[in-house]
């Protein structure tokens, strides 16, 4: 039955976890599509023919009774928000990464893809990933809005300049499938496609091994992106403010900071991820940490996104580290 | 007395006129000639995609075609298609009153659509803009081509488009005939009212974000510029603040347009006169919560996803209830199957598909899948196509013996509309599966995958496109050729069809008589 109607609908095959349920609401939803559709046919059919004219009678006035009007406003509400609940269940589970979820990299720009390993290999338009492990892209743009779009993972998701947006997937069956941006993106818009190889962990292992090592950020060549992070802090002067060990300083310590719930001085808190990360870094005075000052420059067009990618990947690198003590300085 | 069309004659007595129903004559010329250039880029796109891979044309080229096409069709044709032709002529008519509030206002609107239309036509000439009719920033601040006359066009549509509701919220308010109760509106009037309180709340949003996104482009404000500074998704939110309800500016006359017809050839009241009024103004109303739908995979939060998702399920019911009414009030009438009624079909089926398939793009789990893609170009064209290009030309089947004092050639009618029939499905059914499979839209070059059913799609644009201009070519023949009309043709209650085909210049002859309601078919 899955199969038929898969067929029947053109769509791609369900290579994702997520792949599957997602269609079986979009069949119901298209069934339910045709059935109504078919109904309000027949009705008028069947008027037509009944109800044709046979002269210039006068007609009953005729009022919709109040009871039949409740009943088919609230029979379609009742099934539209079901649809609604279970939809946006599944679109939890597609927005929510798993916490195990192997971050890569993704750079996008007119025309191309570029992926980053955290380990240190790079690639271009090809993004290989074993199959049966969540994965997690952290995705921004040098240019305009891109898309990143795998039909046959059912995910897609905008990739934004000056922000880090996410999306994650789990790749259930080995086998290539494709990669095309779906947000217009200027003259070369339908040449920006790219391939996801799915490879058994086994494979996968391997082809790490025998990848590449870094040719992407263009300097620090031949190293893991938490070690670039590290050139990078240290060139852009990042670790006058920020310590890596701990110790209090102008800006909050990144030790043990990755993941963790910080208080805002604005009130409110957020939870320490790579948008916050990176938002920080282009817009620092959005979300200014409760205790600290709003300082910092904006690195807002002076950091290349691989080297956004490889300071927070150094802030994750960090996030099992206990920081010495509290970092919050007392109150004045 | 005289009708208005032998009125004084001369161009000057047009080009200057405050008769608000030779205005309406003149935009059905503008907005027809808007149809057609903006279906003769559609047809041009059509075929670029017979083939996969590079064609006929650039890639830059093919990028302005489907810019033109949006931008033509949204803001020449649909928004003021049916307000401003059928509005114009019907609604002073409807409430029986000799013109509309504002006479001069309306004969200015005209200039001023005029004055935007010529500015977007010189910016195409020149080289036009690229960016799709979104111009979703960054890209239209970074496009290589000249983006600042169309969006300054834009703007300038925009206050017609202003002019027109303002006018029509007036009319509605102040010049109903003594007597006549809101109740006693046809339920046209209730739709067009509707459409008037989005146009006149939500244009002035659409002015805004063109303005700064011309600013942008020409001034590196950086709005919407990252590396100024500037945040890209907020351009977003303020073009579908817009550009949402814009859609029900499209698509609530329409329904107006075919909640009319129903009564007039089945000879039945209304099956529900609240039901379609109330919910005329509950998609108004509510359409304006619900244009975040449009940015479920834009890097919204969940909670801001949920919302819209199921504001835009209330405003399905809403569209819902009319479906229901619609096919209910044939229920025990004395129907006939004229021209206008197989248009009136037409709708409901298209109406009705594209609606659902609307609550499917709504279901946010299912819309990452479908964003962007033909499906969702599908689903909209079911609407705007489907919807209100089948209503619009339901209306001028329908008016056509009121607007010129004759008739069009009922057979021709009935091939045409059937033609419609066909030719839109051929063309959007496979638009759905393309979809379905992933394709992009706005895609110069595809893989060959998508190949036939390309192909198919193509292949039912050029028989629509045939149909249209095989229905524009009777139709202007019957304006000269056609049976004289009588003044109510079609045996309605409705009040325009009370006044004599064409009607005089002030309308009445004497103030419109209320004692027979426009939907009371069970008395003479």
């Amino acid at each position: 039955m899955n199969e038929l109607l898969r067929w029947m609908l053109n769509l791609p095959p369900q290579a994702s976890s997520v792949a599957r349920h997602i269609d079986y609401l979009h069949y119901s939803v298209i069934l339910a599509t045709f059935a109504g559709v078919t109904a309000c046919a027949v009705a008028a059919v069947y008027f037509v023919v009944r109800y044709r004219r046979r002269g210039n009678e006068l007609t009953p006035h005729v009022v919709a009774p109040g009871w039949l009007e409740a009943t088919v406003i609230t029979g379609l509400l009742a099934l539209f928000v079901m649809w609604w609940l279970i939809g946006f269940h599944q679109y939890r589970e597609l927005e929510t990464a798993p916490p195990d979820a192997m971050p890569i990299y993704v750079t996008a720009k007119q025309w191309m893809w570029k992926f980053q390993y955290p380990s240190g290999p790079s690639s271009t338009d090809v993004l290989t990933v074993p199959v049966g492990q969540p994965v997690k892209l952290i995705m921004t743009s040098r240019d305009v809005i891109h898309s990143f779009y795998v039909p046959a993972f059912r995910i897609k998701q905008d990739v934004v300049p000056g922000r880090a947006t996410t999306v994650w997937f789990q790749a259930e069956t080995a086998g290539t499938y494709d990669i095309m941006c779906t947000q217009y993106c200027g003259t070369r818009h339908s040449f920006m496609r790219g391939q996801v190889v799915a490879l058994p962990p086994d494979d996968y292992a391997r082809w790490l091994d025998a990848a590449e090592p870094d040719h992407f950020a263009g300097k620090g060549q031949g190293q893991g992106l938490v070690a670039r992070g590290r050139e990078v802090a240290a060139e852009h002067g990042c670790r006058r403010c920020h310590s890596l060990d701990g110790t209090p300083s102008i800006g909050p310590t990144w030790l043990g900071s990755f993941g963790r719930v910080r208080q805002l001085v604005s009130g409110g808190a957020v939870t320490i991820d790579e948008d916050y990360i990176t938002e920080s870094m282009m817009d620092p005075r959005a979300k200014v940490a409760l205790g600290f000052k709003p300082v910092m420059p904006s690195f807002e067009g002076k950091l290349a996104p691989a080297d956004v990618a490889a300071i927070v990947e150094l802030i994750r690198s960090l996030r099992d580290a206990t920081p010495p003590r509290e970092e919050l300085p007392p109150r004045d | 007395m005289i009708d208005y069309l032998r009125a004084p004659s001369g161009i000057r007595s047009w080009l200057g006129s405050i008769d608000h129903k030779r205005i309406a004559l003149m935009y059905l010329v503008a907005v027809t000639i808007a149809l057609v250039l903006g279906g003769a880029f559609a047809m041009l796109m059509r075929t670029k995609l017979l083939i996969s891979g590079p064609g006929i044309m650039q890639p830059l080229t093919y990028n302005r075609l489907f810019t033109w096409h949006g931008v033509t069709m949204v803001f020449m044709f649909m928004i003021p298609a049916i307000p401003a032709v059928f509005g114009n002529f019907m609604l002073p008519i409807m409430v029986g009153a000799k013109d509309l509030a504002f006479p001069r206002i309306n004969l200015a609107s005209f200039y001023v659509y005029c004055a935007g239309a010529a500015l977007a036509l010189w910016g195409m000439i020149h080289g036009g803009a690229d960016t799709g009719w979104t111009f979703y920033s960054p890209y239209s601040t970074a496009s290589p081509t000249d983006v600042a006359p169309i969006a300054i066009a834009i703007f300038i549509l925009g206050v017609s488009s202003i002019m027109t509701g303002l006018n029509f919220i007036a009319t509605t308010h102040m010049l109903r005939v003594k007597g006549m109760r809101w109740m006693d509106l046809p339920l046209f009037v209730w739709a067009i009212y509707a459409t008037s309180v989005i146009q006149v709340i939500a244009t002035p949003v659409l002015g805004l974000s063109v303005t700064l996104v011309a600013m942008d482009h020409a001034l590196h404000m950086g709005m919407f510029d990252p590396t100024l500074g500037g945040d890209p998704v907020l351009f977003q939110h303020l073009f579908w603040f817009y550009s949402h309800p814009a859609v029900y500016i499209m698509i609530l006359p329409a329904m107006g347009v075919i909640t009319e017809l129903a009564p007039t050839f089945a000879r039945k009241n209304v099956l529900s006169y609240k039901a379609i009024a109330f919910s005329s103004l509950g998609i108004a109303f509510v359409g304006f919560l619900t244009w975040g739908h449009h940015m479920f995979v834009a890097g919204i939060s969940q909670l801001d996803a949920a919302i819209f998702g199921v504001m835009s399920m209330f405003v399905a019911i809403f569209s819902a209830i009319k479906v229901f009414t619609w096919l209910g009030t044939l229920y025990k009438g004395s129907i006939a199957l004229t021209a206008p009624m197989l248009y009136f079909f037409t709708f409901i089926y298209l109406f009705a598909f594209g609606g659902m398939t609307g609550i499917a793009v709504a279901t946010t789990s299912l819309d990452v899948h479908w964003h962007d893609t033909y499906f969702v170009i599908a689903h909209f064209h079911f609407i705007m196509i489907g919807g209100t290009l089948t209503a619009f030309l339901a209306a001028i089947h329908y008016w056509f013996p009121k607007m010129f004092g004759r008739m069009y050639p009922e057979k021709w009618a009935v091939l045409s509309a059937v033609g419609v029939f066909v030719g839109f499905n051929l063309t959007f059914v496979p638009q759905f599966l393309l979809g379905n499979a992933g394709m992009p839209r706005r895609y110069y070059s595809y893989p060959d995958r998508y190949h036939v059913l390309n192909v198919c799609s193509t292949l039912g644009a050029y028989l629509l496109g045939s149909v249209m201009v095989f229905t524009l070519a009777y139709l202007i023949v019957a304006l000269f050729k056609g049976k004289r009309a009588t003044a109510n043709p079609w045996g309605s209650r409705g009040f325009e069809w009370r006044v004599p085909s064409p009607p005089p210049t002030e309308n009445f002859e004497a103030p419109l008589d209320l004692r027979l309601g426009c939907y009371e078919y069970d008395r003479e």
